[in-house]
């Protein structure tokens, strides 16, 4: 076994032939969240010259605030979007857990017993959609459709004639509206930094304990110091004072961050990390193959399905917590920006290639073009049309790079 | 005479009133390469799905290392050492070759997936078969030539400690070249000790590659030849049922 590697592992050579390496990857259609990350730079420099209320401390906190429903429900899809399948009804079925929440805690239930009841909605409702899909072989897009229909209609029920209730639990409430402390910002920066640079030393710890090359060190410091500074830039404007009102201070980072922060770190860790997460981007990409391997296609899509759905009714939980109270409209049209969130961040429809922070960033993307355009008080009409043609546009970029590359046909 | 890797005796197979494999012998040995030919419908494919274990034949013998074996499911010969490579190769075109290499079987500490040590085990496992065609271990599947992933399909079968390899042709979609690389694999395979079953419908490639050539005729075993013993035409005598008619007058 102490055989020295001598073929290629893709961590050879030094920054200039990674680099190299790279470019090569680029070039043949592999871009990644590469399109999205620009395309948030751009939007952030174009906004920030047409409108003066832009880079304001309040709306880039706001911008925050507003995107982490549609960042934490398109996260939620990437789990189904993997395996070629669609949950059109994640965003209802999060609504009418949460509808189930809000009902029991006003008629006095203890508040926690009221919203494990309200995820075990989403759990549940995940179970049956994958045991219809894996087991019955209904078309994922047809019976998500078919909850998409009929949930709405159990709000109805739940809520009453009136078809709106108020959210009374403070804890909740403070998911969205309350800030950490100056020093909490900092903090949090500090975990995130020092969880990266852990995963990654003892990543190459256990490179170089098989012998395997490892890449310079210098590309090590450079993402932790492009953390360093992204998360440093952000935190320090965040923990800027930012109220209109005088008497009213508001300043710190909104505690949904961190929560945002956790949900992607754990989900990416068990995409990247588990044999779960492998078997998920294996049956997306071949099913029989996955299949012949061993694995329990069935099971991995039963599963996949429950965690679309309850990490979505995490997002309604947030949704209901920023609005106050929960409608029997809601999580109709989430789901649909969502996926569309997910598409122009990066995530294949097809199956197989995607990750969360392609669906973060894709849902960052959708919340600048919508924030930034209401700013400078263009119709809600003129957000829709222009988000469209930005998803166009990103399925249209991503259809090019893959013809490019005669070898890619996922 | 060395003791047979696989010894198949008087094994039937019949799907309704079609009797398929007519009670048919083989011997494959270890380190030498078995082509199985015939013309299509002969029951080289019933053959081997009933080695492999996903269709188990009806009945007679089958030993291996010498002791009798019932195979009943892919998983008991899997754990036997008989590995098929079917001719869709089974590869997940989105994941990189050490991930199709493991995968089902990856190498877990403390729940986590143990990429470093699944890396460099590919990458010896390729490296044993002398393979140098693969630029990186880490490249997709689906940038790879259909050579290399016929190259890393039986490289798997070797990461899963098989004694027994089963070829469903492992030529029919390549080129010239391409061709080449994978025989000189096949050859090498079994110069390493495994016993290789290799079905084929082409004779260029048997008898570039092969040790024995067994000849299966409607459901019967008319031949089985030593490749440096015979000739294509005797073998193709026997594929279209031209040499045994003579025999049997």
């Amino acid at each position: 076994m102490a055989e020295k590697v001598t073929l290629q592992t893709g961590h050879e050579g030094g920054v200039k032939g990674q680099v190299s390496a790279y470019f090569s990857r680029l070039k043949g259609g592999d871009m990644g969240a590469l399109p999205a990350m620009a395309a948030v730079i751009v939007l952030l420099a174009l906004f920030a010259n047409l409108s003066p209320y832009f880079l304001t401390e309040i709306n880039i906190a706001n911008l925050f605030v507003q995107s982490a429903v549609l960042m934490v429900t398109a996260m939620a899809l990437v789990f189904v979007l993997l395996l070629g399948e669609i949950d059109l009804s994640a965003g209802v079925t999060a609504a009418t857990g949460m509808a189930l929440f809000v009902k029991l805690t006003n008629t006095g239930w203890d508040w926690p017993v009221a919203l494990a009841l309200g995820f075990l909605v989403g759990l549940v409702t995940g179970w049956v959609l994958g045991m219809f899909v894996a087991k019955i072989g209904v078309p994922s897009f047809v019976i998500s459709l078919a909850f998409y229909l009929g949930f709405p209609g159990v709000m109805l029920i739940i809520l009453g004639s009136g078809g709106i209730l108020r959210l009374e639990v403070a804890p909740i409430k403070a998911i969205m509206n309350v800030n950490l402390p100056v020093w909490g910002g900092w903090a949090v920066l500090a975990v995130t930094v020092l969880v990266a640079l852990a995963l990654s030393v003892w990543d190459r710890s256990r490179r170089l304990n098989v012998d395997l090359p490892v890449r310079p060190m210098i590309f090590l410091v450079a993402k932790i110091a492009a953390y360093l500074l992204v998360g440093g830039g952000i935190v320090f404007l965040l923990n800027l004072p930012r109220s209109l009102v005088a008497t009213n201070p508001i300043q710190g980072v909104p505690i949904v961050v961190p929560i945002v922060l956790v949900l992607m770190f754990v989900g990416t860790f068990v995409l990247n990390r588990t044999s779960f997460g492998r078997y998920l981007y294996a049956v997306g990409g071949n099913p029989e193959a996955a299949r012949r391997a061993g694995i329990n296609v069935a099971r991995i899509r039963i599963y996949a399905f429950m965690i679309t759905s309850t990490l979505a009714t995490m997002g309604g939980l947030m949704h209901i917590s920023r609005v106050g109270a929960v409608e029997a409209a809601a999580g109709k049209i989430i789901v649909l920006s969502a996926v569309a969130a997910a598409v122009v961040g990066g995530v294949s429809l097809f199956g197989g290639r995607g990750k969360l922070f392609n669906a973060a960033i894709g849902a960052v993307v959708i919340s600048i073009i919508d924030n930034g355009l209401g700013l400078m008080g263009f119709p809600a009409g003129v957000s829709f049309i222009v988000t469209g043609v930005v998803l166009a546009l990103a399925a249209t970029v991503d259809a090019l790079a893959r013809k490019r590359a005669p070898g890619m046909r996922i | 005479m060395t003791q047979a890797l696989v010894q198949l005796k008087n094994v039937k197979k019949s799907f309704g009133p079609v009797d398929v494999l007519k009670g048919v012998d083989l011997e494959v040995f270890a380190g030498k390469v078995t082509a199985l030919v015939g013309d299509n419908g002969a029951g080289k494919s019933t053959l081997i799905k009933g080695l492999a274990g996903v269709q188990p034949y009806d009945a007679g013998e089958v030993r291996f290392d010498g002791e009798l074996q019932e195979l009943h499911s892919p998983r008991q010969a899997s754990a036997l050492g008989i590995e098929v490579v079917y001719q869709d190769l089974a590869l997940c075109e989105n994941l990189d070759i050490v991930q199709n290499m493991f995968l089902g079987r990856e190498t877990l500490k403390s729940g986590t997936l143990s990429e470093a040590e699944m890396e460099a085990a590919a990458a010896r496992a390729l490296q044993s078969l002398s393979v140098k065609t693969v630029r990186s271990v880490r490249q997709t599947v689906s940038s790879l030539s259909g050579g290399q992933r016929q190259t890393v399909a039986i490289a798997r079968t070797v990461l899963r400690d098989a004694k027994l390899v089963i070829l469903d042709e492992p030529t029919a979609a390549l080129g010239v070249a391409q061709t080449e690389q994978v025989l000189n694999l096949v050859r090498r395979l079994a110069d390493q000790g495994y016993g290789v079953l290799m079905i084929s419908h082409n004779l260029y490639d048997v008898f570039k590659v092969a040790d024995d050539i067994a000849v299966l005729y409607l459901g019967n075993m008319v031949a089985q030849l030593e490749t440096s013993k015979t000739t294509s035409n005797e073998v193709i005598g026997y594929i279209t049922g031209i040499a045994t008619d003579l025999k049997e007058g």
